[in-house]
C-alpha cells in the first residue's frame, strides 16, 4: 500500500495527493493526519487534490471525515485543487462534501488560513 | 477483453484503470471518462464489499444511433440484492457507505441495468457513449 506524505509549512499541514487512491490508503491518510495534526499542534490542513482524477462516495467520504476529525482537534481543512470533471462528476453523484471548505488552489487555500485569526 | 478480478480493494484502482484506457480509446469526453469511471469504482467496491468479489469485463460498444463508448459488466456470486427499488435509493445503505453507490452511479452512465437473485449474485451492465 502506498503512503501520501504530509508535510508541514508553519502550523499548517499540506497533503498532495499524486497517486491513484486506494481505499486502504485513505483510511492511512486519516489517521496520519490525526496523528500529526496533534504532535505538530497544526490549525490547519490543505488537501491539495490536484492530481486526483476521480473522487467516488468512498473516497468523498473520507475527506469529510477528515474535515470533521480535524475541527476537533482544532484544525481547519480546506480541499485545493478539484478537477472541474471531478466536480461536475461529485455533483451528479449526489455528493456534496458537507463540511469541506475548498479553495480553487493551495496558494488560495493557505490565504484563507490566513485570513481566520 | 479479459475478466479482471475483484477479490482485494487494490483491484477497485486496477479496474478504474483499465476503465480510463477505454474510455479515453473510444473517444469518451475528460467529462463523460470521470463519470464512467467512478461509475465503475462505485460498482466494483459493491462488489467487493456486498457481493464477496467478483469481477468486470470492458467492452467496447456503440449506442443505438451509433455514437462509440464502453459498456462494463459487473459479476458478483454474493447474496444478491434483496430489494433493488430500496438499493437504488438516495440514502439507503446496509453498510457503511452513503447510500449514493448504486443510486449515484445509475445517474453517470447513459446505460444502467441491474439483474440479481437473492443467493444467485448480482450482474450490472452500465455503458457511457460520446457526445
Amino acid at each position: 500500500m502506498d503512503r501520501v506524505p504530509i508535510q508541514r509549512i508553519g502550523r499548517t499541514l499540506v497533503v498532495s495527493i499524486q497517486i491513484d487512491l486506494q481505499d486502504d490508503t485513505v483510511e492511512q491518510l486519516q489517521e496520519d493526519l490525526a496523528e500529526q495534526i496533534i504532535a505538530t499542534r497544526a490549525t490547519g490542513v490543505i488537501i491539495d487534490i490536484t492530481a486526483v482524477e476521480i473522487v467516488d462516495s468512498f473516497i468523498g467520504r473520507m475527506l469529510s471525515a477528515v474535515a470533521s476529525m480535524s475541527r476537533l482537534f482544532g484544525a481547519e481543512t480546506i480541499l485545493v485543487g478539484m478537477r472541474p470533471a471531478v466536480a461536475i462528476t461529485l455533483v451528479e453523484l449526489g455528493l456534496s462534501l458537507p463540511g469541506v471548505r475548498t479553495a480553487m488552489n493551495a496558494e488560495k487555500g493557505l490565504r484563507l488560513l490566513d485570513g481566520r485569526t | 477483453m479479459d475478466e479482471l478480478p475483484i477479490k482485494v480493494s487494490d483491484d477497485i484502482v486496477r479496474v478504474r484503470q483499465q476503465v480510463r484506457s477505454a474510455a479515453v480509446a473510444s473517444g469518451l469526453s475528460l467529462v463523460d471518462q470521470t463519470k464512467i469511471i467512478t461509475a465503475a469504482s462505485e460498482i466494483a467496491r459493491n462488489a467487493l464489499i456486498y457481493g464477496g468479489g467478483g469481477s468486470a469485463r470492458i467492452e467496447e460498444s456503440a449506442s443505438p444511433a451509433g455514437r462509440p463508448g464502453i459498456r462494463i459488466i459487473f459479476t458478483d456470486q454474493g447474496p444478491g440484492i434483496p430489494d433493488v427499488n430500496l438499493a437504488l435509493t438516495d440514502g439507503w445503505s446496509s453498510g457503511n457507505g452513503l447510500g449514493l453507490g448504486l443510486s449515484g452511479a445509475r445517474r453517470l452512465v447513459d446505460e444502467f441495468d441491474l439483474a440479481t437473485e437473492a443467493g444467485a449474485g448480482t450482474r450490472v451492465v452500465v455503458a457511457k457513449w460520446s457526445r
